[in-house]
């Protein structure tokens, strides 16, 4: 178990150029739980985690990961033995053959575990005797799973780990998402699919041109984000309704459609203190949410 | 017990999930001394973060549904207090059922019962919760 935050980010930021691929970001991710990085593509969700493992330098700002600053290579060097990373594009040896590759893997972690290897070898049906090169997409995803499943890391982190997965292989590696969690291992993966997300996360961040929008607990984006539908006897002022958490207000004749990440009581009650004649709350899903702060940014 | 969640509604897991066990509780699905899954295999079985599972058995232990006992998991103790909750919880929905019955005659459709019923539980819920 951990204590405090396994990855903190402060100011951290990225610029090729004039484009900050990340800006300012100040993340603060939490020991024992899943969290999930949403983002469009190109939202900044890789650079951040290629910033975080030290494969590229920030531009300014700071980071650390499992209390070890990122840049101080001694650290860093400790900490990346306790961190599994699927990258996104499954860097493999493609000369090796599945077997050959496990084998070489297993060698530089002594917290391997050949027994979980073997049963995500069937479980996954890879062949162990075909050469990585001519594995499909799919098969490649799963052998790069299996290389970090089969450790016992404290922090996985996971780059678009469901890209080129088919929905039985989805499933399977949201089962795993979910076994590591329940070992203690603190499992932090980025994603476009908001349908994976939505079910496994505890916690989600999400991220758009570089800029962390969201950083919340599913529980509470779901407790509180909601749309109300009004409907007034004459035309209402939008102005009535200004208040703090209320995101977006569309305004049509006598209807008011109100987007709020939270007060949504205070938006009612004020309501009918206007007299509405119908007052309608829906819940909104995680896919509005993100596409009404994507849309904001 | 068989449990199907909903991860698009606008209700945390959590409360699905301890809505489900109570349901099971009050249908006698779930009787008392029965033992409910390991954190671990229900977070599996429902592909949710065993956190879910945690808060949901802890929020139902608080309320005194379930037991957790130190090495051995978790279990239903359905007292008289639980069942006399069946018995108000099956009044009520007679009520609502007749209610959605009356509204139902009115020309209502069921998606706008639904949101009507949102809207007037957000509105009394501070009310509720103070007294």
């Amino acid at each position: 178990m951990i204590d405090g935050p396994v990855i903190q980010t402060r100011s951290l930021t990225k610029s090729y150029g004039r484009l900050d691929a990340v800006r300012d970001l100040d993340l603060s991710v939490g020991a024992n739980r899943i969290t999930a990085f949403l983002g469009r593509n190109g939202a900044g969700k890789s650079t951040t985690i290629k910033l975080l493992l030290g494969m590229i330098h920030a531009t300014s700002g700071d980071a650390s990961v499992l209390g070890a600053r990122i840049g101080e290579s001694k650290e860093s060097r400790e900490m990346l033995r306790r961190v599994a990373y699927v990258a996104e594009n499954k860097p493999l040896y493609p000369y090796m053959t599945v077997a050959q590759m496990i084998r070489f893997v297993s060698s530089f972690y002594p917290d391997w575990r050949p027994d979980a290897a073997e049963r995500l070898m069937k479980e996954y049906e890879l062949p162990a005797d075909r050469k990585v090169k001519s594995l499909s997409k799919g098969m490649r995803t799963k052998l790069a799973l299996l290389l970090a499943f089969a450790r016992r890391p404290d922090l996985l982190i996971l780059d678009e780990p469901s890209e080129g997965l088919d929905p039985v292989g989805i499933e399977h590696l949201l089962q795993h998402l979910v076994a590591q969690s329940a070992d203690g291992i603190s499992v932090f993966f980025s994603s476009h699919q908001i349908a994976e997300v939505e079910r496994i996360a505890d916690h989600v961040c999400i991220l758009d041109k570089g800029r962390l929008l969201v950083d919340a607990s599913l529980d509470d984006l779901r407790e509180s984000y909601r749309r109300i539908d009004l409907v007034f006897p004459s035309i209402p002022l939008e102005h009535e309704f200004r208040m703090a958490g209320v995101e977006r207000i569309e305004t049509s004749g006598r209807q008011i459609r109100i987007f709020s990440s939270r007060n949504s009581r205070t938006v009612v009650q004020r309501a009918y203190e206007l007299n509405a004649v119908s007052v309608e709350v829906t819940p909104v899903a995680l896919r509005d949410i993100f596409l009404e702060t994507v849309r904001e940014n | 017990m068989l449990l199907r969640l909903n991860p698009v509604a606008g209700q945390p897991i959590y409360l699905q999930l301890m809505q489900q066990i109570r349901h099971a509780a009050e249908t006698g699905a779930l009787k008392d001394g029965d033992q409910l899954p390991s954190v671990r295999s229900l977070a599996e079985k429902l592909v949710v973060s065993p956190n879910t599972v945690v808060k949901a058995y802890s929020e139902l232990e608080h309320e005194g549904l379930i037991e957790l006992r130190q090495g051995s998991g978790a279990f239903a103790t359905l007292k008289r207090r639980t069942r006399s909750l069946t018995d108000h919880m099956q009044a009520a929905r007679r009520r609502i059922r007749d209610l959605i019955e009356r509204l139902h005659d009115d020309g209502l459709l069921d998606d706008e019962i639904r949101r009507a019923f949102e809207a007037e539980l957000l509105h009394t819920a501070e009310s509720v919760a103070r007294r």
